[in-house]
């Protein structure tokens, strides 16, 4: 197979990188005397023939051009690059993973490769061997110097899932702790979970409300909505939800309630 | 010269400390190589199969320090064999029988029994060093032994090796009378400590200044530890776990204020994110922090953690604290030189934590960042145009990109510009892995722009022979390439024989190459040893039916793809230690 870049183009391509050049030049290497570039004279040419050194055939040889100033003119020779490419229009960033890789297959997930990606077994075997071992709640080591890490009560696996009710509506939900990361997405969270059912409330007929009748639940955290967020903890307190860093919240909650701010009495603010 | 005497000139000498350098001088003339050969005290041997212990120990008579690799890299992702070798206890053989005075060996990548730690505990009165990375073969009762012999021991310093658990209590085995401990760090131990032992040897070693510990150090046997090493410089700690309202979390708060000289932390081997407000006072002296085993801490803690560390010069993390928490560390760490971003869940879908924006941000913030290992998702030629652009100084640059043939999400091209721009805009790169979709152009770049390259890292990637030809005639300072799963073949390993004599080894595996190629390169250059490694099922299972071991041979068909090959340069001939599924052509 020869030096074909996939995109159907006989030999090699190379590009000039030179200070405010956005063209590309062609140029031929498929040995022989034939040159098929489309050079300037002004501009330094790329000369490259392949093969051993010092065979039969015609040896490495490359002509040192301007190496210089490049990336001054990142954008103008990307755009360059890519109309050369044959590819002139961009794709919308795609975070997802989705790569149309042109050689290799698809090296999915579920089946990893023999010694990919390349990370030390000390380091491959990290989040298996963690996820289990979380840190304990610290109520129980209180009055204990010795720690014990192996009791991490029911933090196992992957989701804790404490049980979330809104003052008004008779059907709770379940809300997944581990799946958030911090009080903000808590809070969107009650949103999502509840704004459906909270419009349904309000609907005396029972029929299946509108968008337009759901508003966002929002302010639950700092007191500005209509409703609060608090929880119940592991002693069986109700405590406002916020004050505490987030892994501390998550290894003492029992529940969770969304109260109508009105209701809660005025010394807790 | 020849004017001074030789005492004169071995004084100059002993002022030229690098190898390279000291290679150099032995070249000069015959005087010169006897002076320096007689006064040498530190030697490296990249590849223990290079040469044989005798020789060494012939020509540096003197020698007091020896640093030796075994294994290729590429063993550290389980693509070599167990028992593929780099066995150093024939060093130590050879060693102890001439009597050298051995004060340090520094080992990597190679096999330590427990009788080679015992020889050299017993064989070397005035030893004092003992570094292990990456090596394996041994158990505690090994270290038992280097506690207990080494009485002038100043160094033990195990990285990252298999150790096996006897449960030895290796540490009570240091005498009451060893005081000289200066570096202490047995963080990849995986068994029990006697916490009371380790409390009492800190507190009896002034010098220490490098404690690191392992998982079963808990954070109130730490607090006491610290209390007697307020002196520590570098510090890895165990476990960091605990209730923030005890007392003994309120004492280790005190008690780490008082650590005024601790410059570099690791370790948090198991970590409770709230607990880590505790080193925030150390925070602001640190140069070196690696939390790239402390899995749990989210990226919102991470971030507050950094916020205080504003002088750090290397930082090794996982890829959890995300873009954004990578956009902080660009803020924070203008002193940054050395990055490293390893993957939190290596065989996840993909949530994409750290993707290339991680990376522009940190090049547009830290402007001296000359080394960098970043596992991320995706990357795109943009991205990498940028930092090429940002950051000129790279010495070593290694991007994985978890898929190994991931296009550029944006353009759908191969990263062949990205790379092109790193090797043209970083005139010293020495090092460079590549990852992602590559065609042979990315190699073209290569040898034409890398001329201090010595160290070349390929996998998935490439077209045709062309690619590796490329990079064989472009890098002249080449020293070591790496390469697997790619359409490289026996053109490409025979378009320069005599290349592999300038280059330490070769490393190729599932590529094109054949086995008639091989042994056309093993019979043209006898300065080789080509090895071919085959430890395929198959063979094992046929060697079990046929009821004789089977032996790699070059029996086989000329034409049939050599999984594994690995040649190296060498002036000691073929192993007499290659296990069976190893022949060396």
């Amino acid at each position: 197979m020869d030096g074909v870049t996939g995109k159907g183009e006989t030999g090699p391509k190379f590009f000039c990188f030179v200070q405010g050049n956005s063209k590309d030049y062609l140029m031929s290497g498929d040995g022989g005397s034939s040159r098929k570039g489309a050079s300037s004279s002004e501009e330094r040419t790329l000369e490259l023939k392949l093969g051993p050194p010092g065979g039969e055939e015609e040896f490495w040889a490359i002509k040192e051009y301007g190496k210089s100033s490049y990336f001054s003119h990142v954008a103008s020779v990307q755009k360059g690059i890519n109309n050369n490419m044959n590819s002139g229009q961009k794709f919308s960033a795609d975070p997802a993973p989705k790569a149309n890789g042109s050689s290799g297959s698809q090296k999915r997930t579920a089946s990893p490769v023999v010694g990919w990606p390349p990370i030390r077994s000390s380091r491959r075997n990290l989040s298996s061997s963690r996820s289990l071992k979380l840190p304990p709640k610290f109520p129980d080591v209180v009055h204990q110097d010795k720690i014990s890490l192996e009791k991490p009560a029911e933090n196992k696996g992957k989701g804790l899932f404490v049980k979330i009710n809104m003052e008004g509506v008779p059907i709770g939900r379940k809300v997944n702790l581990k799946a958030r990361d911090s009080y903000e997405k808590l809070a969107s969270s009650v949103d999502q979970l509840f704004r459906g059912l909270l419009a349904a409330q309000w609907d005396s007929t029972g029929i299946e409300t509108k968008q337009d009748n759901e508003k966002p639940i929002s302010g639950v955290l700092d007191g500005s909505g209509e409703y609060t967020l608090v929880y119940e903890d592991n002693e069986g307190d109700m405590i406002l939800v916020g004050d505490v860093p987030w892994d501390m919240f998550v290894s003492t909650v029992k529940r969770l309630h969304v109260l109508k701010s009105s209701e809660l009495s005025a010394t807790n603010w | 010269m020849n004017y001074f005497p030789d005492e004169v000139i071995e004084h100059v000498f002993d002022y030229v400390t690098s190898h390279q350098d000291r290679n150099s001088i032995s070249l000069v003339c015959k005087s010169w190589y006897r002076i320096e050969r007689l006064s040498r005290q530190r030697v490296f041997i990249g590849n223990c199969y290079s040469i044989s212990p005798d020789k060494v120990i012939e020509r540096f008579p003197a020698i007091r320090s020896l640093s030796l690799k075994g294994k290729p890299h590429f063993a550290d992702f389980n693509l070599v064999p167990y028992d593929w070798g780099g066995h150093v206890y024939p060093w130590i053989v050879a060693m102890a029988k001439s009597k050298v005075n051995l004060e340090e060996l520094r080992l990597k990548r190679m096999v330590v029994s427990d009788e080679s730690l015992e020889l050299i505990s017993s064989s070397f009165a005035n030893f004092t060093s003992l570094v292990l990375v990456s090596c394996e073969g041994f158990t505690t009762n090994g270290l038992k032994a280097v506690a207990a012999n080494c009485s002038l021991l100043r160094e033990l310093d195990l990285q990252e090796n298999e150790v096996e658990d006897h449960r030895s209590q290796w540490l009570n085995h240091f005498p009451e009378s060893s005081t000289s401990l200066v570096t202490l760090n047995f963080s990849c131990l995986k068994g029990e400590i006697n916490l009371a032992a380790l409390e009492r040897l800190v507190a009896r070693s002034p010098n220490l200044k490098t404690l690191r510990v392992n998982r079963a150090v808990t954070l109130d046997s730490l607090q006491k530890i610290l209390s007697w090493a307020p002196q520590l410089m570098d510090l890895g700690v165990g476990s960091f776990i605990h209730d923030p309202d005890s007392e003994t979390f309120y004492k280790l708060k005190n008690t780490i204020v008082q650590c005024k000289s601790i410059k570099s932390l690791s370790g948090f081997l198991e970590v409770a994110p709230y607990c880590l407000p505790a080193i925030y006072p150390v925070c602001s002296n640190l140069t070196s922090l690696n939390l790239s085993y402390a899995l749990g801490i989210p990226a919102s803690e991470l971030i507050k953690l950094i916020r205080h560390c504003k002088r750090l010069q290397r930082l090794w993390i996982l890829d959890c604290i995300g873009d954004k928490g990578l956009e902080v560390v660009a803020s924070n760490c203008k002193d940054l030189q050395e990055l490293r971003v390893f993957p939190s869940d290596p065989f996840g879908a993909g949530n994409t934590v750290v993707t290339e924006e991680g990376l522009v941000a940190i090049s547009f913030g830290c402007k001296k960042l000359n080394s960098l290992l970043y596992f991320c998702h995706q990357m795109t030629n943009t991205a990498l145009i940028t930092v090429a652009n940002n950051c000129p100084n790279f010495v070593r640059f290694r991007l994985c990109i978890l898929d190994p043939t991931k296009a550029d999400p944006l353009t759908q091209q191969p990263l062949d510009e990205g790379f092109g721009a790193i090797v043209q805009s970083c005139k010293g790169l020495k090092r460079l892995s590549l990852s992602g979709l590559l065609t042979d152009k990315v190699f073209l770049y290569i040898g034409m722009y890398a001329e201090q390259l010595e160290m070349l890292s390929v996998a998935f990637a490439g077209n045709s022979d062309k690619g590796m030809i490329y990079v064989l005639n472009g890098c002249k300072k080449l020293r070591k390439l790496e390469v697997r799963d790619s359409p490289f073949g026996d053109a490409a390993l025979l378009a320069d024989p005599g290349k592999y004599e300038t280059m330490r080894s070769l490393w190729m595996s599932s590529c094109e190459v054949t086995l008639g190629a091989c042994k056309a390169l093993a019979r043209k250059m006898p300065m080789l040893n080509v090895e071919i490694i085959d430890d395929s099922e198959l063979t094992v299972d046929e060697a079990l039916c046929g009821g004789a071991p089977v032996a790699v041979t070059a029996d086989g068909d000329d034409k049939q793809k050599v999984e594994k090959m690995y040649l190296y340069r060498t002036l000691a001939g073929p192993r007499n230690d290659a296990p069976e599924f190893v022949c060396t052509l």
